[in-house]
């Protein structure tokens, strides 16, 4: 692909000198599918090492394969210079490596110290002795420095405590290897600052800890060294403090700046739309922890592109402007008038459309037709209770089967049986048959191959030519460049930058993914 | 327990009662304490005699079968799961004391057989939810029929219990100070409701059960043994059920097949008022009792009463089922 792959992979030297974990050319198949092939991981005792890579890049299989919970084809772990392999998750943690989850999996009905503890209680007369439960429990709480009452309920916590309490629970049990996967995705900055603390803690005494996360900055702020994989193989291991966060990025990303930058935008910038009222605007629209407050305007026949790295709030955006999720704070106008989306069904009577990015759990009816697919949305805004003529059915169905090339072109080809780019033109053709104004877009190209996805881009071009106003998400940055107007980029979960899509090369944007470009202009202005 | 009080110097003991905050998790229980002993005090004042302990006595001598199939309906709801076949089960057990009695088996024999039958049954429905993931209300339906059809095949028509030893526990009381006096089929309850507080209270087992109701899957990450503990209360309620059909025997003198037929509704109606979460993980052994308690003194304010229809008793149980429901639904949202 790219001269980079072709390097062995760079090696850092950590302060340590032997490793407690030790994975050295694992490799691992699923069916015909190679999700990791010859990837290594060295873990060092008193460290904070981030696991990156972009979704898909097989960052999670690699803690399956470390924890147990899935056996690998090639390749061995040691741990503590032992080679060992865990038949489960329990056999893992017995040796000392925990693994706190994104949600935490603890029971909300319980007290701090049971859930510490349980199935390991301290006992006395056959009962369990909860004195001594809870003074052990607010022995391990203190050496992390983790402010809770022990005897309170669990859930009565913010996520953020009871995230904390999930990390008690793993250290409680002597841990040596403690791996956080994605455990600050729903914290807010306080929060995070909390667990850093106790990250902190734990390295000091000893601890090596695996910190998977999306946050450029928090690994930043909390890592020593990165192990960094693409597409199931290992790309790196760099010291966190000589790698810029371009480079990073770059890393992740995996393709060579000049290589992109050759690539022509193939739909020129179309004149200026910014005369006239934009047909939606969102102004402070903002949900706690789940996207800070952005500003926003859509105008007829533009092709707004969003960027940023998975998680960055891509699609939390889209769902705050269609209604699937109710903003805290914040106003949305359409057509100039105020309007609040409680739910889908109200962005639809507006005439917004919003196609998501988890086709198969949010949009595909596997079991249905074809022709039932397509005419889905169009039915729930008439009502139930008014059923679309069959003639017109039968126009609308063979019309968008015959526009947007869809196979095989049988109304009646049950859904199940098309390849992943039909599926998506379906869903493409349901809203379009609503006619919608406004069109979002999240991912309409991820995983189908590449004649289907050039037939889509064509499609989006052609509907903002004809007026429609076009969100477009994508974690192809080629694609959004080759497609937007206008440029919005997102990282951890803000809106930063806002650009008309003149000149702006795939650098440039992955500059202000990166953060770098923010401050450089900051400095200019000042 | 934390009682959330700052001991400063100086404070007088009412401002410490006054500043005292039970935990969260006793509220409901503390409600149903309260209309337990609010409905009381309304009878006393209205009828005469309402207010004698004896009144309250036979409370407990009228509805023994009913708080030992609450206590075991507990354990189950708790997990976030319902028996729906304790009525049912009643019944059989009742049907197979009084065959097994009819055919001269030793009583304390027949007593065994119908603890186990019941054990065996719930233990079966049990395995049925885990290991087949059937969902609790349907196994327990099915378990519900077959029970009820197993005692019309043992059968049909009622069989009375003459047997000495099973009159004598019916008939013997206890006296205790002041002139009053209970019977045996109460301490079995009251011991049912201690032991079940114990451990649900004080063992693994107890507390798996409430992490079970809180979240089977983080329950299962933690490493619990949640199999055994998801079958075990079905076992329980299962045996509980049979302990409850075995003082319903003592207190008809009969094996029937009409016997407790809806029984299973008193009996989660009980757990519900008593405070228990219907979706798990909240709840305690005793509210359930004084939720038992309470439907027993509605009943004794309509006899009391004398000129109200006893379907009175329905639809005050409806309403309060109800209110409880929504105030629980209130609870949970708000703190969520």
């Amino acid at each position: 692909m790219t001269q980079m792959d072709l390097q062995p992979p760079d090696v850092a030297e950590p302060a340590a000198t032997t490793p407690v974990i030790e994975m050295q050319d694992i490799s691992i198949t699923f069916g015909a599918v190679r999700a990791l092939s010859g990837v290594g991981l060295r873990l060092f005792p008193g460290e904070v090492h981030a696991l990156m890579g972009e979704n898909g890049a097989g960052k999670s299989t690699m803690i399956k394969a470390l924890t147990g919970v899935y056996t690998i084809d090639g390749g061995t772990i040691r741990v503590g210079g032992e080679e060992q392999h865990f038949s489960s998750p329990a056999a893992a943690q017995a040796a000392g490596i925990s693994t706190v989850y994104q949600e935490v999996n603890l029971v909300p009905n319980l007290t701090v110290a049971e859930n510490m503890l349980l199935g390991r209680e301290p006992r006395r007369f056959g009962g369990i002795h909860v004195r001594a439960m809870n003074r052990r429990a607010r022995e391990t709480l203190d050496r992390l420095g983790i402010e809770v009452d022990p005897t309170s309920t669990l859930g009565e916590h913010p996520i953020a405590v009871q995230q904390l309490v999930a990390i008690a629970r793993a250290v409680d049990v002597d841990a040596r290897v403690l791996i956080l996967d994605e455990p600050t995705s729903s914290l807010d900055a306080d929060e995070v600052a909390k667990l850093f603390t106790v990250m902190r803690t734990l390295r000091s005494q000893g601890v090596a800890i695996v910190f998977v996360s999306h946050f450029l900055d928090q690994v930043y702020e909390i890592a020593d060294r990165m192990t960094v994989l693409r597409n199931g193989r290992l790309v790196g291991e760099r010291m966190v403090a000589d790698t810029t966060q371009l480079e990073l990025v770059q890393l992740m990303i995996g393709r060579e700046l000049e290589v992109l930058e050759r690539l022509d935008r193939e739909v020129a910038a179309t004149s200026a739309r910014e005369s006239g009222a934009p047909v939606m605007k969102a102004l402070g629209l903002s949900r706690k922890g789940s996207l800070e407050a952005f500003d926003l305007e859509l105008y007829d026949g533009e092709v707004v592109g969003i960027a940023g790295l998975l998680g960055s709030g891509r699609t939390e955006m889209a769902r705050l402007l269609f209604g699937a999720d109710t903003a805290d704070h914040g106003e949305l106008h359409i057509r100039s008038e105020r309007r609040r989306l409680r739910s889908p069904r109200h962005a639809i009577d507006r005439k917004v459309a919003f196609s998501s990015e988890n086709r198969r759990a949010e949009g595909v009816i596997e079991d249905l037709s074809v022709a039932d697919n397509m005419l889905l949305a169009l039915q729930a805004s008439r009502g139930w209770l008014r059923p679309i003529p069959s003639g017109t059915r039968q126009r609308l169905v063979t019309e968008y089967i015959e526009t947007l090339d869809i196979r095989p072109p049988d109304p009646q080809a049950l859904m199940r049986n098309l390849s992943g780019g039909n599926q998506q033109k379906v869903l493409l053709a349901r809203w379009l048959i609503t006619q919608p104004e406004v069109l979002i877009l999240d991912e309409p190209t991820r995983g189908i191959d590449i004649g289907a996805k050039a037939q889509i881009q064509q499609l989006v071009a052609e509907l903002a030519r004809r007026g429609m106003s076009v969100v477009f998400i994508s974690a192809e940055l080629e694609e959004v460049l080759r497609l937007s107007d206008r440029l919005v980029v997102m990282r951890d979960r803000r809106k930063i930058a806002e650009r008309p899509n003149d000149d702006v090369s795939v650098g440039d944007l992955l500059e202000i993914i990166a953060g770098e470009a923010r401050t450089q202009q900051e400095e200019s202005r000042a | 327990m934390s009682t959330a009080t700052v001991p400063v110097a100086g404070v007088s003991a009412w401002d410490r009662v006054r500043g005292f905050r039970p935990p969260s998790r006793y509220l409901p229980v503390l409600a149903t304490f309260a209309l337990f002993v609010g409905l009381f005090g309304v009878g006393g004042l209205r009828y005469e005699g309402f207010a004698d302990p004896q009144v309250f006595l036979s409370l407990l001598l009228d509805n023994a079968f009913l708080i030992v199939l609450a206590v075991g309906m507990t354990f189950v709801i708790l997990t976030g799961g319902i028996d729906l076949s304790v009525g049912s089960v009643v019944a059989l057990s009742t049907m197979i004391a009084a065959k097994t009695l009819d055919m001269g088996w030793s009583p304390y024999l027949a007593m065994a057989s119908v603890l186990v039958v019941g054990a065996v049954l719930g233990t079966l429905m049990g395995l049925l939810i885990h290991y087949f993931d059937i969902q609790p209300f349907v196994a327990t339906l099915a378990g519900m029929f077959l029970a009820r059809g197993l005692t019309y095949l043992i059968s049909v028509e009622s069989i009375s219990i003459s047997d000495s030893t099973f009159s004598q526990v019916a008939f013997s009381t206890i006296t205790l100070p002041g002139g009053y006096y209970t019977t045996w089929t109460v301490v079995v309850a009251l011991v049912a409701v201690a032991v079940a507080a114990y451990v649900l209270a004080r063992t693994r087992f107890g507390r798996t059960v409430y992490a079970i109701g809180g979240s089977e899957s983080s329950a299962m990450l933690m490493g619990l043994r949640v199999a055994a503990v998801k079958v075990g209360v079905y076992t329980i309620s299962g045996f509980c059920a049979a302990l409850g059909g075995l003082l319903f025997a003592f207190y008809t003198l009969s094996g029937n097949s009409l016997h407790a037929v809806g029984m299973e509704l008193d009996a989660i109606a009980a757990v519900v008022i008593g405070g228990t979460l219907l979706t798990g993980g909240r709840g305690l052994v005793v509210g359930s009792m004084l939720g038992v308690l309470v439907l027993g003194t509605i009943q004794t304010f309509i006899s009391f009463d004398g000129t109200l229809s006893s379907w009175w008793t329905r639809i005050t149980i409806g309403l309060l089922v109800l209110v409880f429901v929504v105030i629980q639904r209130v609870m949970t949202r708000r703190q969520s």
